[in-house]
């Protein structure tokens, strides 16, 4: 069962801000889908490998050439934040501990 | 009425000047100005821009005489998933509600060179993720056939539209249902492609090893001219195979005499709606009629599928989810933040509905460190067994059958709380995606109520001509598919 700190330190690695009173709403919720998928424990899966990709495509690679996409005006475009000097200014990554 | 016509008949309408593409178009956008207030099915209407799309298909229809696409000219909506250029694209959420993509997905590159007329887009549940779109950032869509009733999801506004005659076609994606089972609970036909089989480029991921893009169209001969129109490699998706696109609508009409149909005892046991079982076994009688043989087989791992499905697709979801962070696309905090991850939290919190929170946070930990091995690594391997089921039924029977939903439309409220018991609408559809096996549903017979019921017929890897031929077969048998909501 998921406690409500655990449920804290998912929220942190997810990078999703709680509000007041989710962490238990989620809580419930969550434990109860987790309930459910414990009976995948139940199948015998020695010998089967993991499925990732279903048509059994591997390795695709494309030629290797330069082709235009999208423009860089276009794409910056679609940010609602400042761009200066052709790239976009976020808030400070590294701050005072 | 005009905008009762199939793609089929409007295409022959404007081949023999009957109406134009701007009559036609106009007269679509009539329709969901009186229809669509009470369905909710569009959430960005394009009048202008389908309007120019519609001249400019006159003029292609003008030169072109009998040659060039059926789709020219002839009026559709996608979900509002798929990237169109200078349009919004919101995926339903808050987090992109403004949007404006700067290039198209390829279907829709595809499907606009063949001169086809976007109306506008169509709601969903947020990010795809929801059987009702009652998650929806943008409010539910009523079923066309009881208004207190869900359309279905997460292709809800699709399926509606469709349904409700407010456009000849619908686009569609599909990881765990999301096309199925719409169509199935307002009565249009929907088409779930084979992994791989139409490119994804374009489309915004939800579950990348599930997701699929597919048509929702008024009869199966219209799935057949929309997938023609939309299948096949495209160097842009890695994942779509060089597999060669066969002509779908060729062997439409043929004889399924002598075909080999298998009933998996697992989709007819406890769960299901007396009802919709009733509907199902009145079609499969049909289906005899027809000539083909019926037998029942078994697919053990059946029962595990929701199970790998809430593993593997929260855990690819929280992954997919992770570049909306409000920096290159998407809104910004709407209060002051001191750093960078106080923005994330911000953004994320603010921008993603409940159900999506709840997905990232399951994907978050099954994807964690000591959680791995135990749930995501399990679930894949329980899901190789879940194909060989489906590879080994399939060498004792050409196509399945079985019911899309186990219970018709649902009341709008009535499961949004509880999500366990809205993941279980989907049982009977997740396993295609598991397997990558293309299905398709068909309108197969209305409840007491008055509610439809579909019919669901699987097929193996690349067999989307088979099963478009039983469906047409039963179609053609049957007059389900011209039954109208009356709205």
């Amino acid at each position: 069962m998921l406690s409500k700190k655990e449920i804290e330190h998912i929220a942190v690695l997810a990078r999703l801000g709680l509000k007041d009173g989710e962490a238990e709403k989620f809580s419930g919720q969550l434990n109860s889908i987790l309930e459910y998928v414990k009976q995948l424990e139940e199948v015998n899966t020695d010998g089967a490998t993991a499925t990732s990709q279903v048509t059994g495509l591997e390795n695709v690679s494309r030629e290797d050439s330069v082709s235009r996409f999208c423009y860089k005006d276009e794409l910056l475009a679609t940010t609602e934040l400042p761009v200066e000097r052709g790239q976009i200014k976020v808030k400070p990554v590294i701050t005072e501990l | 009425m005009m905008h009762e016509l199939t793609i089929a008949q409007a295409s022959a309408g404007l081949r023999k000047k009957e109406f134009s593409s701007v009559e036609l178009t106009k007269h679509m956008l009539e329709r969901i100005n009186k229809v669509d207030p009470q369905v909710n099915a569009f959430v960005t209407l394009t009048e202008d821009f389908a309007l120019s799309q519609a001249a400019d298909a006159d003029r292609t229809l003008e030169k072109s005489e009998n040659g060039g696409s059926l789709l020219c000219g002839v009026p559709m909506g996608l979900k509002d998933i798929f990237n169109t250029k200078g349009v919004k694209t919101t995926c339903c959420s808050q987090i992109i509600s403004d949007f404006v993509p700067p290039y198209d997905a390829t279907v829709v590159s595809k499907l606009t060179g063949l001169g086809s007329v976007m109306l506008g887009k169509l709601n969903m549940d947020e990010f795809a993720c929801g059987s009702s779109t009652e998650h929806s950032a943008f409010g539910v869509t009523k079923n066309p056939w009881d208004l207190s009733r869900v359309a279905g999801g997460s292709s809800g506004g699709s399926a509606a539209a469709v349904a409700a005659d407010m456009a000849y076609y619908a686009l569609g994606t599909d990881t765990g249902g999301s096309i199925r089972q719409p169509a199935s609970l307002c009565s249009a036909v929907g088409l779930k492609v084979t992994y791989g089989r139409v490119s994804r480029s374009g489309v915004t991921a939800m579950a990348s090893s599930w997701d699929s893009v597919g048509p929702l169209t008024k009869t199966v001969q219209d799935a057949a001219l929309v997938l023609q129109a939309i299948a096949g490699m495209d160097k842009r998706d890695s994942t779509t195979p060089n597999v060669p696109v066969p002509d779908y609508s060729k062997n439409l009409g043929e004889s399924i005499k002598g075909l080999k149909i298998g009933l998996p005892k697992e989709y007819f046991g406890e769960g299901i709606d007396k009802e919709v079982e009733k509907a199902l076994r009145v079609a499969i009688k049909q289906l005899e009629d027809l000539g083909a043989q019926v037998k029942e087989v078994s697919l053990p791992y059946t029962k595990y599928a929701v199970a790998v499905y809430y593993v593997a697709m929260p855990a690819e979801l929280s992954a997919n989810l992770a570049r909306f962070d409000g920096i290159r696309y998407g809104s910004k905090p709407s209060g002051d933040v001191k750093d960078m991850i106080d923005y994330y939290y911000q953004v994320r919190s603010e921008g993603f509905g409940d159900e999506i929170k709840r997905r990232i946070m399951i994907g978050t930990y099954v994807l964690s460190a000591g959680y791995y091995d135990a749930y995501y690594k399990k679930a894949q391997k329980v899901r190789t067994l879940i194909i060989r089921d489906f590879e080994n039924v399939f060498k004792e029977v050409d196509c399945l059958v079985t019911p899309v939903s186990p219970i018709p439309a649902f009341k709008i409220g009535e499961k949004v709380d509880s999500p366990l018991s809205m993941y279980l609408a989907d049982v009977f559809t997740i396993p295609i995606n598991c397997a990558g096996v293309p299905a398709l549903s068909v309108p197969c017979g209305f409840t007491s109520d008055n509610l439809p019921v579909g019919m669901q017929i699987i097929g193996p890897q690349f067999r989307e001509d088979l099963i478009l031929k039983v469906g047409s077969a039963y179609e053609q048998a049957t007059e389900w598919h011209k039954s109208k909501p009356g709205l």
